[in-house]
Parts: C-alpha cells; structure tokens; sequence
C-alpha cells in the first residue's frame, strides 16, 4: 500500500514532531510510505478568508505532489477537509477529483483503511481529547453531540488502545476552540476567549494533556496555555499513539 | 444603535469582552438553552427524519413560491382576509401607516416581529406620531431600553434582571433595586393589561401561512398576540414571503421542531390560527419581499430562506455566545443573520461571514437543515471578489499565494520565519500582533519537517 504523507505547512514548520509520529506510526502498521517533498500547503488560509481564486498555484502543486497514490494521509483533520472539499484544477480535474476521494486524516484512516484494533502504545495520563471542529462536523471522525444519532469517535476509539491512558469527560464534548484560521487574528478577543474557557473546562476536569487530530487548534491552545503559565501540554494524537514507554 | 452603526463585528465584540464575567454569563446562559434543546431532541427518535421532512417541504415551497403565495392570497380573501404585498420596507411601513391613519388611530400594540424590526417599522412609525408597544415581555424591555432586540427568540437574553428592575423603576415605577422576576413580570402583565384593553390595532408576525387554508398561524408563549389580535378592532399580521407551507398537515412536522430548538419545550404554549376576521373587525396581511426574491435568485444562499426562526444556530454558536447579538449590527443576529444580512446590504455587512469560526455546529442544530456555515465560507469569496475587503488583507493574501505556490520560496521562508521566531522575538511579540495580545508565539523547533526528512533520507543511503 503506498501511502503518501501530506505535512500542512504548520506542523512542517513548527510541530514537526507530529510529522515525525505520524510517519513512524504508519511505518509500524506496515505502510510505504512517501512523503513528497515539493509540497507546501493546500491553500486553507486563502480560501477561508475568501481569496478561493488564489488557490490555483497551490492546488496544482498539490496535484503534481501527490497524484498516483493509492493514499494521502495528513495529520491534519481540517486540512484534509479543504482538499476533500475544494481541490479543484483546470488542468487536472481528474486528478483532482482522485486526489478528493484519496485523502485521509490520520485516524479516519487508522480506523477505517487499515482497521487498526491494537496497539503497542502507552501514555500513563489524564488526557482531554478536543474535537477540532473540521474533522468533527467535515469529516465526521467523531459524532456530533447536535444529532440525534448512535455516538462513536474515531480517535477515542484509538487512544482507548493505548495503555495507561486515561481520558478525561468534558463539560462540552464538542465545542469550538476559537482558532477559526484567520478567524484568531481578525477577531482576536472572542477567539482567545473562547480558547481560555476550552483551555479551562479540560483543566477542571484534570487533564494533563490535551490532544487532538488537529494542530491548528492545539498552536492556538498552547499559546493560551503558556501564557497562562499552565503544566497541561497539548500534544498531537499521532504523538500518544506512537508513543511507547 | 447609531454608536454601533459605524463599528464591524470584532469591534463590538471586543467591547463586549472587556467584561469577561458578562461574557461568562452570557455564553452559560444560552449554552443551558442549547442543553435544553439537545434534551428536547434527543427525546424523539425521529429528530433527524422530522428535520429531513421539514427541509424537504421548504425546498418544494421555495420551487414553488409563487403558486404558493398566489394559493394563499386567493384563500385568504376567500376568508375575509384583506392582503396587501410590500416590494420592500419602506412599501410594508407605508401600507400599515395609511391602515391606521385612515382610522385616526395614533397607538399601536405589537407582538414580536423580526420583520418589523428588519423594516424598522418602530422608528418609522414614531417619527409619523404613532405610538407602538411591543407586547412580548423581552421585546418590551429592550423597547424601554431603547435598544434593539439581541436574540430572535430571547430579544433580552443580554440583560440580567437587575438591569430589568433598574429599568422598570425607571419607566414603570416598581420598587428601586426590585430584581425579583416574579414580581417584575407581575408589573408588566398589568402595564401590558392596560395596553391590551386600549390599543384598537394589533400587529403581530406570522410564523406560517398555509396555502391551503388561507390561514396564519402564530407561535408565542405568552398569549400576547392573542390578547392583542383578538381585542384589537383591525389586527395587521405582517409575513415575510417565506412563511410559506402548503398545506395544514405539514403543520404538525414544523410546530414539533419549532419550540424544541428554540429553548427545549415541546411545543409553544400558544400556536394561535387566524383565518376569518371577527364580525366588525378586520384582519390585514402584508406580504413582504424585502430582498427575499434576490435571496431567492442566488443559488448558493437560497436556501437560507427555509428558516422558521427558531434561533437554535445562535444559542449553539460560540462566537455569537461569546460576542453578544448586539456585535451583529443587524436585526436578526448570529450565523442565520450573517448570511441573511449580506443580501440585504453587502457592503454594509462584509464583516459578518467572517464573524465564525465555520465550526458547523449551526447547521447540525438547523431544524430545516440550511448549510449555514457553507454559505458562510460561499458569502467570503462572494464579498471579497466584490471589493468589501481591507487591501492590506488582499495583499497579504496575495504574498501568501506567491509563497505557498513555490516549494523553493516556502521553504526559504519557513527558515526566516523560524528564525524571526527564535531570535528576535520582539519582532513578533509586540502588541500589534492581534496573537501574541492573549497568545504565547509557538516555539520555532530546530528543523522543520522537510528538513528532518531529507537527512533521514540521506542516513539511510
Ligand atoms: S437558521 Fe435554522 S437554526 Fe437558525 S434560526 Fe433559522 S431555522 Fe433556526
């Protein structure tokens, strides 16, 4: 199975130990994996704050990067929601179209590709798990708490794999952050707002980590975190399931 | 309202935000309403066919609007009703002004209206000496207030009771410092007795006018449209072309949805019809466009129109919880607003599709499932190509494409910026950076990625 790793460009910038776990982890599971290393970012920023039409250069390279595989899997629940969603070329829309049906975030993967039912994991703490909104409510990798409809997750389902760990309940399952992309610059008040009372209802509940399939909320997360002089970490959730002791 | 008009939605909400403990108290509030919503919902197995059904009845109702809207009238008037059709606001606050200036009426009662408040009749009607009380309780308090409605279902959601007591002390004379709801509602039900018994004419809004019938129906929990419509010698309903359903039975799918997303109950305690006039009285309704039919013709946000108003998308909205409706700058606030707004005046409401996060949570709460946070990201891209943007955005924007379209520049660029991070943080750490006001900087590792993945590369040889 070749599969190849799309880094968005945050986590190559700043958390590459994300990156690095996610490799590792898919290597462990007995996949190829490829990472194509022309790749820069799909083209989010813009087109959340409404500049879609600037996106052609980035799509096409995306295409060029990562046409031909047999997977693209992204640690990244938001990012994969925007290519799913709005990976378009004139070019090269079949391409495009193939790359659309193709991509993966992580656990969406882990759980329905490769089936995975153990792991040789442990992480001995508290863990809060955010459900960052895209891969919630886009990609459905969770159920959302607004429908009627039976409950599962996909990354609880995999961190309840993994020894020691122990997951903390929230007060609100699922609510917003405040990252929104360009959303946390332009709206900075409500944004950190919102991202303190996300911060706080996982410390009231006792978690010393908190984790999610997204690093975009976890970036905004920690920079609340530190300010706060806080001891809870975040950290990815490729990171906990590749994490061994 | 004029101190809000020239300021976007961060503003106001910043403003909103210096005093965390109301942010607090307002985000808890209607968070407790959304929970009571999920109960509600949770309650019934079928939520998510009942939701299927009534999205797939307004879909035919917006195909079909005209025959609708023609099947109505003609039964309307088969009933006695007298219909009247407004292209726009100005067209619905002149035909109702010329419906009380024929019968020297100068006071008015209402129940609450959001098409009102979106036409300013109010404002309007003041300035041609007509005097008008809004009968529900919220409305009324923010009426005496002086302020516009903040919430479509809790137009006062924003005031605490002790705030209530000040201002019925002040335009009502109970007791100084009295915050007791009990008694305050006990003050307004006689103040609002006395307006009731005096008024001639009573305006109140439609909920849904069946097609079938020719009759409206009215949702309220306090009676007060009743009270107003049925003591009134001419009641004036006042319907957005929209209210639309086709016949009596689709009824049952919508009132079950209605009040459940509101605020949990079962069903409102009031659904009042209205299809024939009393003996010697008079019932007017004033079919109103108002931007509708351009909604209507723009493909992406039409189906924005199926809404009932329950104000489920707001209650469950973080930024709404956490920025207040008054941020909103329009009448009806919260993501419905944001995409309602920008049809109405795009230039004046460019900020609002930006006022989200696209979390999505209003479209899964949606009782008639509108793709709310989709014509969200759809209204950007529409404002942006139209020009509503600041060019220093554009630019940046623009910077941004050039980078990320070129693996060379970008990782170039990467390098500077983790440099930058590292070691000259007062270059980003300063307070024009909207992030680092609240926010730590990330820490800028060693080596990106790519870097890292080349040299394991190169290892492995
Ligand atoms: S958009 Fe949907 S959730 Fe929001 S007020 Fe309208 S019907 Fe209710």
């Amino acid at each position: 199975m070749k599969v190849a790793l799309f880094v968005p460009c945050y986590v190559d910038q700043f958390y590459p130990q994300a990156a690095v776990a996610t490799l590792e982890l898919l290597e462990k599971l007995g996949c190829e994996v490829h990472y194509p290393k022309n790749q820069t970012c799909c083209g989010q920023p813009m087109a959340n704050s409404g500049y879609e039409h600037l996106t052609g250069g980035c799509n096409n390279l995306f295409i060029d990067n990562f046409a031909g595989y047999d997977y693209i899997v992204c640690p990244s629940g938001s990012c994969t929601l925007h290519i799913k969603e709005h990976l378009h070329s004139h070019e090269n829309e079949d391409k495009a179209i193939e790359i659309r049906k193709r991509i993966f975030e992580l656990t969406e993967f882990l759980v329905d590709i490769l089936q995975v039912k153990s792991l040789k994991a442990s992480f001995p703490y508290k863990v809060g798990m955010h459900q960052s909104c895209h891969g919630l409510r886009g990609l459905r990798i969770s159920q959302m708490t607004e429908l009627v409809a039976p409950p599962f997750s996909k990354p609880a389902q995999l961190l309840g794999l993994v020894k020691g760990l122990e997951l903390v309940p929230l007060s609100r399952a699922d609510d917003c952050c405040g990252f929104g992309g360009t959303f946390c610059v332009v709206e900075e008040a409500v944004s950190s707002k919102m991202g303190k009372d996300r911060v706080d209802d996982h410390i009231e509940h006792g978690a010393q980590y908190i984790t999610s399939a997204d690093l975009s909320c976890l970036m905004h997360l920690e920079g609340i975190l530190r300010r706060q002089n806080s001891s809870v970490k975040v950290i990815h959730v490729a990171e906990i399931l590749n994490h061994s002791i | 309202m004029s101190s809000t008009a020239t300021k976007d939605h961060p503003q106001l909400a910043a403003i909103f935000n210096r005093d965390e403990p109301r942010v607090d108290w307002h985000d808890e509030t209607l968070w407790w309403v959304r929970a009571k919503r999920d109960i509600a919902a949770h309650k019934l197995p079928e939520w998510e066919l009942l939701r299927e059904t009534a999205s797939q009845i307004k879909n035919n109702v917006l195909s079909n609007l005209s025959t609708y809207l023609e099947q109505f009238e003609a039964n309307a008037i088969n009933n006695g009703i007298i219909v009247h059709w407004a292209a726009n606001a100005e067209e619905h606050n002149k035909i109702i002004y010329t419906l009380l200036e024929k019968r020297g009426i100068s006071r008015m009662v209402k129940s609450k209206s959001m098409l009102t408040e979106e036409c300013h009749l109010n404002e309007y009607l003041l300035k041609q000496g007509i005097d008008v009380i809004d009968s529900d309780l919220g409305e009324r308090i923010v009426q005496l207030a002086g302020e516009p409605p903040s919430h479509i279902v809790l137009p006062c959601i924003h005031k605490k009771k002790e705030e209530i007591g000040d201002i019925f002390h002040e335009h009502l004379g109970s007791a100084k410092g009295e915050s007791d709801p009990k008694i305050l509602t006990e003050t307004a039900r006689q103040h609002l007795r006395e307006v009731f018994l005096t008024r001639r004419a009573a305006l109140t809004g439609v909920n849904f006018a069946i097609a079938e019938t020719g009759e409206f129906v009215i949702c309220t929990n306090e009676g007060n449209a009743d009270m107003g419509a049925h003591l009134a010698e001419i009641h004036i309903a006042s319907m957005g072309i929209e209210k639309i359903i086709p016949e009596r039975k689709h009824l049952g799918v919508f009132l079950r949805l209605l009040t459940r997303s509101a605020t949990g109950q079962p069903i409102t305690t009031y659904s009042s019809h209205f299809s024939k006039p009393q003996d010697g009285k008079e019932i007017h309704v004033v079919i109103v466009d108002n931007g509708r039919s351009i909604q209507l013709g723009r493909e992406d946000f039409r189906n924005s129109l199926k809404c009932i108003r329950c104000g489920a998308c707001m209650n469950t909205c973080p930024v709404y919880r956490k920025s207040g409706g008054h941020s909103y700058h329009t009448a009806v606030a919260g993501p419905i607003g944001s995409i309602l707004a920008p049809n109405l005046d795009m230039e004046k409401y460019a900020d609002l599709p930006f006022a989200s996060t696209l979390c999505g949570s209003c479209s899964n709460v949606c009782p008639v499932k509108i793709d709310i946070h989709d014509q969200l990201y759809k209204w950007r891209q529409v404002i942006v190509k139209a020009g509503y943007t600041p060019k220093a955005k554009t630019l940046a924007m623009k910077g941004m494409a050039f980078t990320l379209s070129s693996p060379m520049i970008y990782r170039a660029a990467g390098k500077m910026g983790r440099f930058t991070f590292k070691y000259a943080p007062f270059a980003v750490n300063n307070g024009a950076n909207p992030w680092y006001k609240h926010r730590e900087m990330p820490k800028a590792p060693e080596q990106s990625f790519g870097e890292w993945y080349a040299k394991r590369k190169e290892n492995k040889k």
